[in-house]
C-alpha cells in the first residue's frame, strides 16, 4: 500500500521504513536473523556489555550489512557510567545512535528518569541521536525533548515480563503530548500487544524476550511484523468509535426534543 | 549434620605441640574464642540485616508446611518469602519436577537461555585458619603455594589463551601471607587479561574493598559456609574466619566500597540444609532491598572430599535435595545469578543449567599454579600447591562451550564493562 511506503519512522534525521526494533535483553544469531528476515527490523539494539568480548563470541559479528545498530548503555547505573559506555560504543565504531537505559535497580530493572535526563542532554549535546528508555511520565518526557532526545522509549510493564501494557494510559498522555516519535520498549510479549500499541499512535515497538522466548522464532517474528504493520494502518485509517459501556442505542435518548 | 562426618585428621608433619593444641582446639571448646566477638582491626559497621535473616531462620519450622502450601506456592504469581519457605520443605520433594518447570520459566524470561563461563584461580593456598572440613586448613599437611606476580601473570596468560574472558581470583585466608596490596596487584594484572574479575578471599574492611575495586575487582564472594552459629562454632575453631558475624557482614561492606556484585552461600552439608539455603536466600533478598542497584548471585556448594580425607561428604543433601533447594532459589530469587561449581558432576551440570543455573566454571583447577601443565599438558617441575577440594566436572572451556551449545544453550564469556 503506498500510504504505508511512504509512512516512514524517522529518528534524528534518519529514516527507517520498519517499526519493529529488536531488543538486546537475550541474544543469538538465530534471534538477530530472524528479528531481520521475518520482523523486518533495521534497527537493531546492541548491549555494548556483551560486545566488549573477544572474538568469536562478538556480537557485531552477528548483525547484518545495511541494519543500523542502536548500541544500549545497560549495565550503566548513572548518568556518568552512561555517558561513559555511549562514548565507547562509538569508539567501537557503532555509529552515533545510543539508547540511554539507566538502572539502578537490578530486580525490576526499572530506569532512573532522573539520571536519564542527565545523560541524554550531556550525549545529545554531544552529537549523538538519543533514545531513552524510560518511565512514562509526561514531565520527564518533555524534559526530554528539551535536552536534545531523538524520540522517547516508555517502558510498558517491566522489562523481560511479557505482560503487555500496564503502563497504557501513560504511554497514550505521551503519544498526544510529545512531537517526537513515541516507541514502546519493554515487556510487549504478544503480537497483539504491539498492535495495540500501535493502534494507540506509538510510532515504533522495541521487543526481545517475546521472540528470543517463542517456540518458532521466524513465526513469531512474522506475527510481530504483521501486528505492527495492521497496527499501524489501524492508526493511520483512524480508528473507530469506542463503546466503553453497553451498546448505544440508535433511538437516541435526546430524540424527543423538537425545538 | 555436620557432626556425622568425621573431620579430625592429624597431619604426619604435625610438631607434638601443634598436635596438642589442634586436639585441644578440637575436643576443649573453652580453649576457642567467642566466635560472635570481633576481633582488633574488624570494621563494624551498623547494619539490621542479620537480625532479619537470623530471625526467619530461627523461626522456620519446615516441617509444619503441607503439600497445600507446596500447591500454593507454586500457583502464586509472586512467590512470598512463606512461599520460599514451602518450597524448601520436605513437602515439596515430591513436587520437585514442577518446581523445575516453574524455575526454568523464571529463568527463561530473565536470562533467557544464556549460560555464562568463568574459571577460578586461586594464587595461594596458605591459611590461618582451622576449618575442619576444608583442604587449606592450618592443621592440614599440603604442599603450600604462593604465587608471585610474574606466576600469577604467567597462570593468567595462559588462562585467557583458551579464551576466558572472566576470572575469580582465589587465595587461602592468609594475611599475613596473601595481604591486600598482593591480591591487590593480582587484580591488576587480571584486568590486562580478563574483562571481569572477582574475589572469593577472606573478608576485609570497606575501605579495603575500595582499594580492591579500584585494582579491578568488581564481584565479591564469601560463603558464610553455614548460618547455624553454634554448628559454625564447632566447625571453625581458629583464626579470623572464626568470627561468624564479621563474614556475615562482608558482602553489604564490600557494597559500601563500590563493588558491583557480590555473592552468597552455604556450604551445604555442614549443618541444616533447609535452614541454611533459606538464609543465604534471605541474605541476598534482604541486602538487595537495601542496595537495589547490586548484582546478587548465589551458589550452592556441597561438601567435596579433600586431601587426607576422602570420607568427608554432603550427608543428606543428595543430588534430589541439591535441585531442590536451586529450584526454590530461582523462583523465589528470579533475577538473581545462580553458580554452580566443579564441585557437581557433568551430568548435574548438564542438567542445572537448563532449570536454574546461569553460571558454571570450565577449565578447573582447585590447586596452585598448575594451569599451564593442566591446559598445556607441558610437564614441568615448578612446585604446585595442593587443592581446595577434590574436584568433580574436569570439562575444559572448549568442552564446556561445545557441551552448552549442543544442549541448545547459548554460552556467554562476557556481559559486563567495568565502569
Amino acid at each position: 500500500m503506498d500510504i504505508l511506503n511512504d509512512d516512514k519512522l524517522i529518528i534524528g534525521g534518519h529514516e527507517f521504513q520498519s517499526r519493529f526494533i529488536l531488543g538486546s535483553g537475550k541474544y543469538s544469531l538465530k534471534l538477530i536473523e530472524a528479528a531481520v528476515k521475518y520482523a523486518g527490523a533495521e534497527l537493531i539494539t546492541l548491549a555494548v556489555r556483551r560486545a566488549n568480548t573477544k572474538e568469536e563470541e562478538n556480537i557485531l559479528d552477528y548483525i547484518p550489512k545495511g541494519i543500523t545498530l542502536l548500541p544500549n548503555t545497560s549495565g550503566a547505573r548513572n548518568a556518568k557510567e552512561a555517558v561513559r559506555i555511549a562514548k565507547l560504543a562509538r569508539e567501537l565504531g557503532c555509529g552515533n545512535f545510543v539508547k540511554v537505559e539507566i538502572m539502578k535497580d537490578t530486580k525490576y530493572l526499572l530506569p532512573d528518569n532522573y539520571e536519564t535526563i542527565k545523560a541524554t542532554e550531556e550525549l545529545a549535546k554531544d552529537g549523538f541521536v538519543v533514545m531513552p528508555y524510560m518511565y512514562p511520565d509526561l514531565n520527564v518526557a518533555r524534559e526530554l525533548v528539551n535536552v536534545g532526545a531523538a524520540a522517547v522509549m516508555p517502558l510498558a510493564s517491566p522489562i523481560g515480563s511479557n505482560r503487555g501494557l500496564a503502563t497504557k494510559e501513560f504511554i497514550q498522555i505521551l503519544i498526544d503530548e510529545i512531537d517526537l516519535p513515541i516507541i514502546v520498549d519493554a515487556g510487549i510479549g504478544k503480537p497483539s500487544q504491539a498492535c495495540e500499541a500501535m493502534e494507540m499512535g506509538a510510532a515504533a515497538i522495541m521487543a526481545n524476550t517475546a521472540l528470543a522466548t517463542a517456540g518458532d522464532l521466524p513465526l513469531m517474528a512474522s506475527a510481530f511484523n504483521d501486528a505492527i504493520i495492521a497496527g499501524r494502518k489501524a492508526y493511520l485509517s483512524g480508528t473507530g468509535r469506542v463503546l466503553t459501556r453497553g451498546a448505544s442505542s440508535s433511538d437516541p435518548l435526546t430524540g424527543f426534543l423538537h425545538d | 549434620m555436620a557432626e556425622n562426618n568425621s573431620f579430625f585428621v592429624d597431619g604426619k608433619n604435625l610438631s607434638k605441640e601443634a598436635l596438642e593444641r589442634k586436639h585441644k582446639l578440637e575436643n576443649d571448646p573453652s580453649s576457642r574464642t567467642n566466635h560472635m566477638e570481633y576481633m582488633p582491626g574488624m570494621e563494624v559497621i551498623e547494619s539490621d540485616i542479620c537480625d532479619k535473616v537470623m530471625s526467619q531462620m530461627d523461626s522456620y519450622d519446615y516441617t509444619k508446611y503441607t503439600a497445600v502450601d507446596v500447591r500454593n506456592a507454586l500457583n502464586h504469581e509472586r512467590c512470598t518469602i512463606e512461599d520460599f519457605k514451602a518450597l524448601l520443605s520436605p513437602a515439596a520433594e515430591s513436587f520437585l519436577e514442577e518446581m523445575a518447570v516453574k524455575a526454568r520459566m523464571e529463568t527463561s524470561k530473565h536470562f533467557g537461555n544464556t549460560v555464562y563461563l568463568f574459571t577460578p584461580l586461586y594464587i595461594a593456598n596458605y591459611c590461618e585458619n582451622y576449618c575442619v572440613y576444608c583442604g587449606f586448613n592450618c592443621y592440614n599437611d599440603i604442599n603450600r603455594l604462593k604465587l608471585n606476580l610474574d606466576e600469577i601473570d604467567r597462570e593468567m596468560s595462559v588462562i585467557a589463551k583458551s579464551g576466558m574472558e572472566e576470572i575469580l581470583i582465589l587465595t587461602g585466608e592468609s594475611r599475613a601471607m596473601s595481604d591486600v596490596t598482593y591480591i591487590g596487584e593480582a587484580c591488576k594484572l587480571a584486568r590486562k587479561y580478563f574483562r571481569m574479575v572477582g574475589l572469593e578471599i577472606y573478608p576485609v574492611n570497606t575501605e579495603e574493598y575500595k582499594y580492591l575495586h579500584e585494582c579491578g575487582a568488581d564481584y565479591v564472594t564469601v560463603f558464610q559456609e553455614t548460618y547455624d552459629t553454634d554448628t559454625y562454632e564447632k566447625l571453625h575453631l581458629l583464626g579470623h574466619k572464626r568470627v561468624w558475624p564479621y563474614r556475615f557482614n562482608a558482602q553489604e561492606r564490600a557494597l559500601k566500597a563500590g563493588m558491583r556484585g557480590v555473592a552468597f552461600s552455604a556450604l551445604l552439608g555442614l549443618s541444616d540444609f533447609r535452614k541454611d539455603a533459606l538464609a543465604t536466600a534471605l541474605h541476598a533478598y534482604y541486602l538487595q532491598r537495601k542496595y537495589p542497584q547490586a548484582e546478587m548471585s548465589l551458589s550452592c556448594p556441597r561438601l567435596r572430599p579433600i586431601i587426607n580425607n576422602d570420607k568427608i561428604n554432603p550427608l543428606d543433601v543428595h543430588e534430589r535435595q541439591l535441585c531442590q533447594v536451586l529450584c526454590a532459589y530461582r523462583i523465589f530469587l528470579p533475577y538473581v545469578g545462580i553458580t554452580v561449581s566443579s564441585r557437581e558432576s557433568k551430568s548435574f551440570r548438564d542438567g542445572i543449567v537448563k532449570i536454574a543455573a546461569t553460571k558454571i566454571s570450565a577449565g578447573v583447577s582447585t590447586g596452585i599454579g598448575d594451569h599451564e601443565s593442566k591446559y598445556t599438558g607441558k610437564e614441568d617441575n615448578k612446585k604446585q600447591g595442593d587443592e581446595q577440594f577434590v574436584i568433580n566436572d574436569e570439562r575444559s572451556l572448549d568442552t564446556m562451550y561445545d557441551d552448552m551449545q549442543q544442549a541448545g544453550l547459548q554460552p556467554v564469556l562476557n556481559d559486563y564493562l567495568y565502569v
